[in-house]
């Protein structure tokens, strides 16, 4: 009888690294994006159609659970943004030093919270 | 599809504990991974205590003491001890690495020992790594030239073309940064993983070298070089402090240059 050997553990025994994490978040926000096409498209369609579907539309977005969809998609797309910029500058051969690596990432993760929290400030009225 | 559990049979469990010797001044824990082919059991995380001022600075140094004075059935690879054969690579601390090179002081709290993870176990410490050196194998790592050598010496390079192969032929084929990569954890299969890449790089990029074309062709593939996504744990984990991410992204640019 042929033995079965274990497998040795994997990502339950792995130290998380800053630049693993990132990694996973870039998926993870890439995959939220792809999903936030549907409340796009749902929004352009009643756009489309008016008048009171569009106004029941509206009021979703502008409800408590719309708007806390609105600032997580926002901050998925501003982070997916940035660390794409970040995987730009990879391709180009440039920044691999794990040191600058990990620190392109914290700048990375700076920007998107930024750009979330000036996101935010202009979505709930801040500027009128 | 990535498989975040392990199989029933290589579900971890505790097991036994085994305390250090009255009168141990400098207590340390390590608690190591074992399995048994021959007990039909699953593997267990065993505890040994031992006393610093007994064995040497490294963690090589403590499996050696257990093995040689608490328990002589804890099964390990281990040659040089300093570094350059790659035999004791395993995950201590929740990274992979060599164990001669790794003090014990620099870990904080009870020192965790596994295999190289992802890989099927030979026993306790030790995988297989049939796969990996396949893969290596695969990339065809020697010098492929069609051109007949000079008569009279070797085939020479320039001071430049040498230094291109510096933090490439340092490599000691450890396996420590594929069995880093979660990308090679879940296509581990097709994808040739951080070391043979970095091994395909050192080739590509020597001077002497007249197969840069078919090695490249041999590469583009969706699987063996583009399941790479820049995770880092490769550049993070190496114990010689190379950098597979970066060669891998030197070959893609390769690639790229070809075509436009």
């Amino acid at each position: 009888m042929a033995i079965q050997r274990p497998i040795s553990p994997h990502i339950s025994i792995y130290r998380w690294e800053l630049t693993m994490v990132m990694s996973i978040v870039h998926r993870a926000t890439g995959g939220a994006l792809a999903a936030s096409m549907v409340l796009v498209t749902w929004w352009l369609a009643a756009v489309a159609t008016g008048g009171s579907y569009y106004e029941s539309a509206r009021q979703f977005l502008a409800s408590g659970l719309g708007q806390l969809l609105l600032l997580a998609w926002s901050f998925a797309l501003f982070y997916h943004l940035c660390n794409g910029i970040r995987h730009l500058v990879w391709d180009s051969g440039r920044g691999f030093a794990p040191a600058t690596a990990r620190q392109s990432g914290i700048i990375v993760i700076v920007c998107a919270l930024v750009l979330t929290v000036i996101q935010a400030y202009l979505m709930l009225g801040g500027a009128s | 599809m990535a498989d975040l559990n392990l199989p029933p049979n290589s579900k971890v469990q505790t097991g036994k504990t085994v305390a250090a010797a009255d009168g141990a001044t400098r207590k340390k824990r390590l608690k190591i991974y074992r399995w048994d082919p021959d007990s039909g059991e699953n593997p267990r995380v065993d505890t040994y205590e031992i006393d610093l001022g007994k064995c040497g600075p490294m963690v090589l140094d403590a499996i050696i003491y257990i093995k040689n004075e608490l328990d002589p059935t804890l099964t390990f690879r281990r040659s040089c001890r300093e570094g350059i054969c790659g035999s004791c690579a395993m995950n201590i601390d929740g990274k992979n690495t060599l164990a001669c090179t790794k003090a014990i002081d620099d870990v904080k709290n009870d020192v965790a020992i596994y295999p190289l993870p992802h890989m099927p176990v030979l026993k306790d410490l030790v995988p297989d790594l049939n796969h990996f050196y396949a893969q290596y194998a695969s990339i065809k790592p020697w010098l492929q030239a069609e051109s007949a050598p000079p008569p009279d010496r070797e085939r020479l390079q320039s001071k430049e073309d040498r230094d291109k192969l510096d933090g490439l032929y340092e490599c000691i084929l450890c396996a420590c940064c594929s069995t880093s990569c979660p990308s090679y954890w879940w296509n581990g299969d097709r994808y040739l993983g951080p070391a043979a890449l970095l091994q395909a790089y050192r080739w590509l990029v020597d001077s002497r070298d007249e197969a840069t074309g078919e090695r490249l062709d041999a590469l583009e593939d969706p699987f063996r070089l583009y399941r790479c996504h820049t995770i880092m744990n490769c550049a993070n984990t190496c114990p010689k402090g190379l950098n597979p991410a970066k060669a891998i992204a030197e070959i893609k640019k390769m690639m790229i240059d070809r075509t436009v």
